[in-house]
């Protein structure tokens, strides 16, 4: 049986860049160990020697020229959707504090 | 004439012996959509200006005698499907105001063959869910029955097919979103093989099982609109470079020493048993017009849920790190970068974006991606090799599409796992990349509709839809319709 502490969905929040509410929190610890449960059913298969499946494709590299310029899309149309910009890029908050400062 | 009810080919037919013209018919379509999608919500956005325009446009083009497959057929598109300057939401809070400034490449090819774009459809968010209850737009209600589900995630492109409030719609399949929700409204959908329709301008779920598919009236309308969007692409590496065959024109009636396989695994205790009959007889009606029936095992079917409950919810974890808030859509500021990802992602995607999210982040974290992601990799093998095997014997498999008819609203939205039963037969044909289409087969007591699920090799869509219309030819379970006031 798998039982997420709320440690556990804690962390995962964090990975998956999710603020939660207490009550979301308390509710998927409980949903989530419940799917997981279920999936200890693929615990019993016996996969020795079985390669994984990450396409169905017969997947090789594909190589081109890179020239297909006409497919970018122009700067005004990639900010037309943006929450924030100053005309010419994205705005962000800061990633690193400037130490310096 | 009842313009509503056309079929794609009936209202080509129309349109080539002007009976009608496109601007017509169209607008007949509006005022239906307009008059009957308060209470359905099929269509998340109607797309009448435009709309008009293209049927203006399609009109224009017949006049100079143009004879393109879809051109002037009015039809309804999943709200996952990119269209340029239509706005796109996922049926998400987070994309409420997103407007693509490009084409799906599935959508201009629709363009290209003319048709007319009635609006963006209902689903499920981010093409998660069995029902449509998990849109943040609301529910779509079943034209069969408004105390019900549609189905998902296309719940809304099924629910505009069977209420007439199109002539056909494309919808996306990444577990059953497209023959699900088609059995439940009682329709014809199409779930072409993985790579057969490009993924580009799609808004990415499961990529290893997205597909484009066709939700419509009849199977050889599936076959018209997949000649159509079907083909290699330069912008998506995972489409394949095989050739798309004339679909409608290999529609010959004929599956005469077909050989299909019934796996023993799909009738299960605790299906309804209407549904189990409905499908049998749909079974018997094809042994009747010439094809051999022979029973088969897929033994690894049960595990095909708790598989595709680890990889789409992995791969949707990866796919979903874009709504940052940076470049497009919501953004809740917070005090610092990280938390404004927090507050903008958890406010933004609903409850069950969030489990699966969680779900898939879980599964590939240090000290559980060998045991939870990498293990359910290798059972996929086994589940596509289970079908590799079967498609030695038989040239296709038939089977129910759902357990049960269409359950009512809000009976299985607080219990994951009842709910992604919904979806136990559909999933393996997606983790094994085959082709799939539900015909409606019968209904229930309660006059729901009942779906048979067929199954073809990669890339014999051929087969699939010869079998599905000649399936049509003889029955008129696909002509019944909803009494809709």
């Amino acid at each position: 049986m798998a039982h997420l502490t709320a440690e556990e969905v804690e962390h995962i929040a964090l990975l998956g860049r999710l603020s939660l509410t207490e009550e979301e929190k308390a509710r998927y610890a409980q949903q989530l160990s419940a799917v997981l449960d279920y999936a200890v059913e693929l615990a019993s298969i016996d996969v020795e020697g079985i390669p994984p499946t990450a396409t169905v494709l017969a997947a090789h590299n594909i190589m081109r020229q890179d020239d297909l310029p006409s497919l970018s899309i122009e700067r005004d149309d990639a900010l037309k959707n943006a929450p924030r910009t100053d005309g010419i890029s994205f705005e962000v908050q800061a990633t690193f504090e400037d130490r310096d400062a | 004439m009842t313009f509503c009810t056309l079929t794609i080919q009936q209202a080509r037919e129309g349109l080539r012996a002007r009976q009608f013209s496109s601007v017509e018919i169209t607008r007949v379509f509006l005022t239906r959509i307009h008059e009957l999608n308060p209470t359905l919500n099929a269509y998340i956005t109607v797309n009448d200006d435009e709309a008009l325009a293209q049927a203006l446009a399609a009109d224009a083009r017949m006049a100079r005698g143009d004879d393109t497959p879809l051109l002037g057929v009015p039809i309804a598109i999943k709200d996952v499907l990119s269209t340029r300057g239509l706005r796109t939401t996922a049926g998400s809070r987070i994309l409420e105001n997103y407007v693509p400034t490009w084409d799906a490449t599935s959508i201009k090819r629709l363009r290209d063959a003319g048709a007319v774009f009635l609006g963006k459809t209902n689903l499920d968010e981010f093409a998660m869910g069995s029902s449509t209850e998990n849109s943040g737009y609301g529910v779509t209600r079943n034209p069969w029955d408004q105390t019900r589900v549609p189905g998902g995630s296309s719940g809304g492109s099924a629910a505009a097919v069977a209420a007439d409030l199109c002539c056909a719609a494309l919808g996306t399949d990444t577990g059953g979103s497209v023959r699900q929700p088609a059995a439940l409204c009682g329709i014809t959908g199409l779930k072409d093989t993985y790579g057969r329709v490009s993924r580009n301008g799609l808004i990415a779920y499961g990529s290893s099982l997205d597909t484009v598919g066709v939700l419509a009236k009849t199977a050889r309308d599936a076959a018209i609109v997949l000649s159509v969007i079907a083909g290699c692409d330069p912008l998506d590496s995972t489409s394949v470079d095989t050739p798309v065959a004339d679909y409608p024109a290999a529609l010959n009636g004929s599956i005469a020493g077909l050989r299909i396989g019934v796996p023993r695994e799909y009738f299960i205790d605790g299906m309804q048993a209407e549904v189990t009959s409905a499908v049998r007889a749909g079974i018997e009606q094809l042994r009747q017009m010439g094809a051999t029936i022979k029973e088969i095992s897929l033994p690894s079917t049960h595990v095909a849920l708790p598989v595709y409950y680890l990889i789409a919810p992995a791969e949707a974890s990866a796919n979903l790190a874009r709504f940052d808030g940076v470049r497009y859509g919501l953004r809740v500021p917070g005090n610092d970068l990280i938390d404004t990802y927090g507050k903008t992602r958890g406010a933004g995607f609903g409850a069950e974006v969030k489990r699966r999210i969680m779900l898939g982040t879980y599964a590939l974290s240090a000290g559980y991606y060998d045991a939870y992601y990498i293990r359910a990799q290798k059972v996929r093998t086994l589940i596509k090799q289970e079908f590799e095997r079967a498609f030695d014997e038989v040239d296709i498999i038939a089977s129910p599409v759902t357990p049960t008819t269409a359950f009512k609203i809000g009976e299985k939205v607080d219990d994951p796992i009842q709910m992604y039963l919904a979806d136990v037969f559909t999933l393996p044909c997606n983790l094994a990349g085959i082709c799939g289409i539900s015909i409606p087969c019968g209904f229930d007591a309660a006059n729901l509709p009942i779906g048979l699920q067929l199954m073809g090799k990669a890339f014999d869509e051929i087969n699939l839809l010869r079998i599905a219309d000649a399936y049509q030819n003889e029955t008129s379970w696909h002509m019944r319709k909803p009494v809709l006031s």
